[in-house]
């Protein structure tokens, strides 16, 4: 199961960045949500991946899911999805005042 | 246990978010928020008192014991950054006073500002490595805020690629930690310092570690990673690329000395010897970036590049000379690069434009500005007895013994282009034919700032006798981390 989880991981890391690397901006925020997804499956699995099991280690109790990555991942989520939203709305902005939405058009030049 | 700790990050979030509710009454939030600097800065004197007179002082929050809750220390360097952090944000509050527009200030500029400084306190201040990505956020969120807080076009372009680099070198932070995790089973500083020993297969863990340096060098603008900063941290008002200038960057170098003095030590050869050779390109080719512009605000952000290769080149060295160096450096640096971004500030106002070419003669009319801006360069370059030259001498020093004769040759060559591209600045803007200045009266708000933080500079170095032994207790510190670990784990 931990194999599957890393595989989907590194697909959605590797879709993740060949989107960044394109020139359009919503493409490249599309792109910053794949990756950050795949980092998240990550951290779960990084985990080890544990089913039926309490999720506190007491006395007596020799099986036990690890519950750290999973607050890991609800800090990271919730931070992934403010910077995603703040960035559409920039992108957006962006996108109005420069009249592009093409990476290669919002280089600048020297003399501004 | 000691709650003192987390003052210097709730005292400036708690007013940072009530200004939200009155942002409209500019006169008072203007007050207002340099008053709660003020304490913020006493606080921070207050802790650096008692760090180096008790020790290290550790709040387990929540009380949950060590290595399962989050901690925040305050050793030595944490202190120390705290202090000279909210020196400049009190400068920095009284220069934005003076300078930014109503329109700014009223958009929440007060808001983001405190919260920013307390993400910085909050990375300083925390023991365990995913607390320090939520606090990078924190600051890092903040700073998105600033660096696009007026909408211009150059801001809205520039500010895109910053979130987008920014972000993306998160979720490789993220990553890096989940790894770290699984294969040591902790992200608390001081455990992880222990059982890093006790991993078998180092490899994983360098990889770990390089993916980590990555991290930290994109954060801190280190060769290859810095292309996103010259034009990112030109493009906001000065009091904003100030801030960004003197703590941002900083925050990666902390990182980086925290982590690979405390964590990653068992293979110096490998780790330590690729940080030597990056100094050594982020030195020239930062100096060649700052002599290839006549921008002068984009000829101090790229002074910003060399500095941050001092810094590594003292890690990389990693004795604790050159450690004590680092942290010389890295005070003296935050607090003349906020003088110099300050300073530059007023030179684009008084000029009109920030082309160098078309400046000329201002020492006349200005003569106040035009010394500071020639004792900064001074200061910055390192001549003696300014406090660049003790951390550049303590730099070599270690450099020439750990035998790295190439660095540091390279080094003090650099030197001497940082002090053209400064002075460059001084000969074209305030000597020469008087060009056209738009008639403008200075504000105190906008010289003693930079006065003050000039001030606070030579002192650094002409007080060296008196501060060294402190540094050098910390560099002490940090070349010896059993120490540190102790200290956070004894309650076990």
């Amino acid at each position: 199961m931990e194999i599957l989880m890393c595989i989907l991981g590194g697909a959605l890391f590797a879709a993740g960045i060949y989107l960044l690397l394109q020139r359009q901006l919503l493409r490249i925020i599309l792109g910053t949500a794949l990756v950050s997804h795949g980092a998240h499956l990550l951290i779960l699995t990084m985990g080890k991946l544990n089913r039926g099991a309490p999720p506190v280690l007491n006395e007596g109790i020799q099986h036990y899911t690890d519950p750290l990555p999973q607050a890991l991942i609800l800090t990271s989520i919730v931070i992934s999805f403010g910077v995603t939203s703040f960035l559409l709305v920039l992108a957006y902005r962006a996108y109005q005042k420069n009249n592009t939405d093409m990476m290669d058009q919002l280089r600048g030049t020297e003399d501004e | 246990m000691s709650n003192l700790v987390i003052l210097p990050i709730l005292i400036p979030l708690f007013f940072g978010t009530m200004f939200i509710f009155f942002h409209n009454k500019l006169a008072t939030v203007r007050l207002l928020s340099f008053f709660v600097l003020l304490i913020n800065t006493a606080t921070a004197v207050f802790i650096v008192y008692e760090v180096f007179s008790k020790g290290a002082l550790i709040l387990e929050t929540g009380g949950w014991k060590a290595p399962y809750g989050i901690i925040l220390i305050a050793d030595k360097l944490s202190s120390l950054l705290i202090l000279t952090t909210n020196i400049i944000a009190l400068a920095a509050c009284w220069y934005a006073g003076a300078t930014l527009d109503e329109e700014r200030e009223k958009h929440y500029f007060y808001t983001l500002f405190l919260i920013l400084i307390a993400g910085v306190s909050g990375a300083f201040l925390t023991g365990d490595l995913f607390n320090l990505f939520v606090f990078f956020e924190v600051l890092l969120m903040a700073s998105y805020g600033l660096i696009v807080l007026g909408a211009t076009k150059i801001q809205l372009r520039e500010s895109i690629k910053y979130v987008l680099l920014n972000l993306f070198s998160s979720m490789l932070f993220v990553t890096t930690v989940a790894f770290l995790y699984s294969v040591t089973g902790t992200v608390n500083m001081a455990q992880l310092a222990e059982r890093v020993g006790d991993v078998q297969q180092k490899g994983v863990l360098t990889a770990i570690a390089i993916l980590l340096f990555v991290v930290f060098g994109t954060k801190g603008a280190l060769f290859p990673l810095y292309f996103w900063l010259p034009k990112s941290y030109t493009a906001p008002p000065p009091v904003i690329s100030a801030l960004f200038g003197a703590l941002l960057t900083k925050v990666g170098i902390y990182s980086i000395l925290r982590v690979f003095s405390l964590i990653f030590i068992y293979k110096l050869e490998t780790t330590h010897t690729f940080f030597v050779i990056l100094a050594g390109f982020t030195l020239v080719f930062g100096v060649i970036g700052a002599l290839s512009t006549h921008n002068v605000k984009l000829i101090i952000a790229y002074n910003i590049i060399p500095a941050i290769g001092f810094m590594i080149l003292g890690i990389g060295t990693f004795s604790s000379e050159s450690l004590a160096g680092t942290i010389y450096y890295l005070v003296h640096d935050m607090i003349i690069k906020a003088a110099l971004f300050f300073l530059a500030g007023i030179l684009v106002y008084i000029a009109g434009t920030s082309d160098l070419r078309q400046m000329g003669g201002y020492i006349q009319k200005y003569p106040l500005v035009g010394w500071m801006f020639f004792l900064s360069a001074l200061v910055l370059a390192g001549i003696p007895p300014f406090s660049g030259f003790i951390g550049k001498l303590l730099l070599l020093k270690g450099a020439f013994a750990e035998k790295h004769y190439m660095i540091a040759a390279i080094g003090l060559g650099c030197s001497l282009l940082i002090l053209l591209s400064i002075i460059r600045i001084f000969i074209m803007a305030f000597w020469g034919e008087q060009k056209e200045v738009k008639r403008i009266k200075l504000k105190p708000g906008m010289v003693i700032p930079p006065l003050a933080l000039l001030c606070f500079s030579i002192f650094l170095g002409i007080g060296a006798e008196w501060i060294y032994p402190h540094i050098q207790s910390i560099a002490d510190g940090l070349a010896n981390p059993s120490e540190y670990i102790n200290e956070v784990l004894k309650a076990r």
